[in-house]
């Protein structure tokens, strides 16, 4: 049976690094358990293995900007559990994880849950087609497999990370078949007011003013203001249709489609430890509620980085050392003044690295419909059901998350409501006319990712002691 | 037969260890610390599953574990989600279709186990 640690860390990405590194110098034990091979989260997939190479120039400076806190977290010390995957977590703190069909309990004074985001559902109907990803699967598939798409796709969807991808793919030799931006228009009406915010971000600002340049004169078609989206096919992918905001309206022969509409916090974990959430009108999103530590309202139970709320891998490194601190200081390990001490710079550059949001979150809003599909749609991927099952249901009496869920099985599957809980969420506070912070989330119950019966009785009595 | 989704970027300097494995008894090449799932976007048609509710055509949509729509039989390990597990050399992968069959055999002697699950028994019995 394995030792309880001081901090166990759920996530290997830029906050989850971060807090290792930072609770290491201060001597505590840490252990850090991540469900992909390596290193790096999202951001920097893979990138042991493509730091210096052409992939990884293409990628960019972010992204080569990961390696030497990978470096760093590989020296820290830290025990690290790549392809685990926790399912549980009770108090004590008592950690349930599976790896290669073996489950363990591991004990933890403190847990930082450093797991992260996920794209926001964005659903239309089609959108379950084969042919249809998002478009931080297309980046993951570059940095994790060096795939680009095999001809010319088209993209949907608003955002950095949209901007991002399109010049990436146009440095590694791709081309485009066409951008059907759904940013709302007035996107520099909306985020005018927080461009003196932004300034503190110059570079980033810049930055993204290039990549626009680079996307505008690579000469593809963009289609401005796109508010509904649909895909046909057969078995797959085949056609794309759109309606703009001014009515215009068009369809084009597609066998891929890349979406994004932004990136909300992954709080399936924190939702099935029952820690206070709330609702962000700016990001349109749950969040738990952390205080300037990261400490949610579970006393042991810590968030870093995108989870907190969506601000970037620099303010995710910024989140994480500051939990490492702070948890330093909970096991004894760092006076409080100390605490202090270290920690003023490091807030002071979260603060930093946080100016740009207002104006991103401003321009950058979720296309409407996402929140309202037709009745075609499919809401709930894994049951297939559709927007209007969801709406009979509301009509018949399901009024909330879990009454629609236990109703119709949505968010029962696989995923466990992650491609679905906000879309429900959305479609009963439109049904009841409540605003969506007082309809909540499915309640989210372990395990947290899938285990069999097999694992679950590898599990020994000594890992569950008390 | 239609364009694969995806393709490699055209860089044999950056090839590593080149490995085998097979989809649905298809032998396919790939490269060392890819996920299955890459390799299936590699692939015609590029699905993983069928749904086991209307038996709809799926294929990876997010890649990094959020979505299951990548399950896929890895192993004789049914719903694997393959964006998150890396090719091994040899490895066997069969797209998954529909519901789950619950193979059920009839027990004989006392002593004999029933297995559920058609391919890794993950529930033993002992009658």
């Amino acid at each position: 049976m394995t030792a309880p640690v001081d901090l166990l860390i759920i996530g290997a990405g830029p906050a989850g690094m971060s807090a290792a590194v930072q609770a290491r110098r201060s001597g505590l034990s840490v252990m850090v358990v991540d469900e992909q091979p390596a290193p790096g989260g999202q951001i920097w997939r893979a990138i042991e293995k493509r730091a210096g190479t052409r992939t990884g120039d293409l990628l960019g400076q972010e992204y080569a900007a990961g390696m030497p806190l990978v470096k760093a977290f590989r020296d820290s010390g830290a025990s690290y559990l790549p392809q685990t995957q926790v399912w549980q977590i009770e108090p004590g703190w008592q950690v349930f994880m599976s790896r290669a069909e073996d489950a363990e309990c591991i004990r933890a004074s403190n847990v930082l849950v450093a797991t992260g985001a996920q794209e926001r559902p964005g659903p239309f109907p089609g959108w379950t087609l084969p042919g249809v990803l998002t478009v931080g699967a297309a980046q993951i598939l570059m940095k994790n497999a060096r795939e680009i798409p095999a001809s010319a796709p088209w993209i949907a969807g608003s955002g950095p990370l949209v901007l991002l991808y399109m010049v990436q793919l146009l440095r590694a030799g791709g081309r485009i078949a066409g951008w059907l931006d759904t940013t709302p228009p007035g996107a520099w009406g909306r985020g005018a007011r927080h461009l003196p915010s932004a300034l503190h971000r110059l570079p980033e600002l810049l930055k993204g003013f290039a990549w626009l340049r680079e996307v505008q004169s690579a000469g593809f078609p963009i289609v401005r203001g796109v508010t509904q989206l649909r895909a046909d096919g057969e078995k797959r992918l085949q056609k794309i249709s759109f309606v703009t905001a001014k009515q215009e309206t068009g369809s084009v022969e597609a066998n891929l489609l890349l979406i994004h509409e932004g990136v909300v916090p992954s709080i399936h974990v924190t939702q099935a430890l029952g820690c206070e959430h709330t609702w962000s009108d700016t990001q349109h999103c749950f969040h738990p509620v952390v205080d300037c530590w990261g400490g949610t309202s579970k006393p042991g139970i810590f968030v870093a980085g995108d989870g907190t709320g969506i601000g970037g891998a620099r303010a995710a490194q910024a989140r994480g050392t500051l939990a490492g601190i702070r948890i330093a200081e909970r096991v004894g390990k760092l006076r409080e003044e100390d605490a202090e001490r270290v920690a003023a710079p490091v807030k002071r550059e979260l603060a930093k690295e946080m100016a740009i949001r207002p104006l991103l979150d401003a321009m950058y809003q979720p296309r409407a419909e996402i929140f309202s599909p037709p009745d075609d749609t499919v809401v709930c991927r894994c049951e297939e059901l559709t927007a209007g099952d969801i709406r009979a249901a509301i009509t018949v009496g399901a009024s909330d998350p879990n009454q629609v869920k236990s109703m119709t099985r949505a968010g029962m599957g696989p995923c466990q409501g992650r491609q679905c809980g906000y879309t429900v969420a959305h479609l009963l506070s439109e049904a009841h006319a409540t605003p969506i912070k007082e309809v909540g989330f499915y309640r989210v119950r372990p395990p947290l990712k899938p285990l069999t019966l097999g694992e679950l009785a590898t599990l020994t009595h000594e890992s569950t002691e008390r | 037969m239609e364009t694969p989704l995806f393709a490699r970027m055209d860089d044999l300097v950056e090839v590593q260890s080149v490995l085998t494995l097979t989809v649905d008894g298809q032998i396919v090449s790939a490269e060392a610390g890819e996920s299955v799932a890459a390799v299936l976007l590699r692939l015609d048609p590029p699905l993983s599953r069928t749904t086991p509710v209307k038996a709809s055509h799926r294929a990876p949509f997010c890649m990094m574990g959020v979505c299951f729509e990548c399950l896929a039989v890895v192993d004789g390990v049914a719903s694997t989600q393959t964006c998150l597990v890396e090719i091994r050399h040899g490895m066997s992968v069969e797209r998954q279709h529909g519901r789950r069959d619950l193979g059920i055999l009839s027990a004989g002697s006392a002593d004999e186990t029933v297995c559920f699950g058609s391919d890794t028994p993950t529930f033993l019995v002992q009658p």
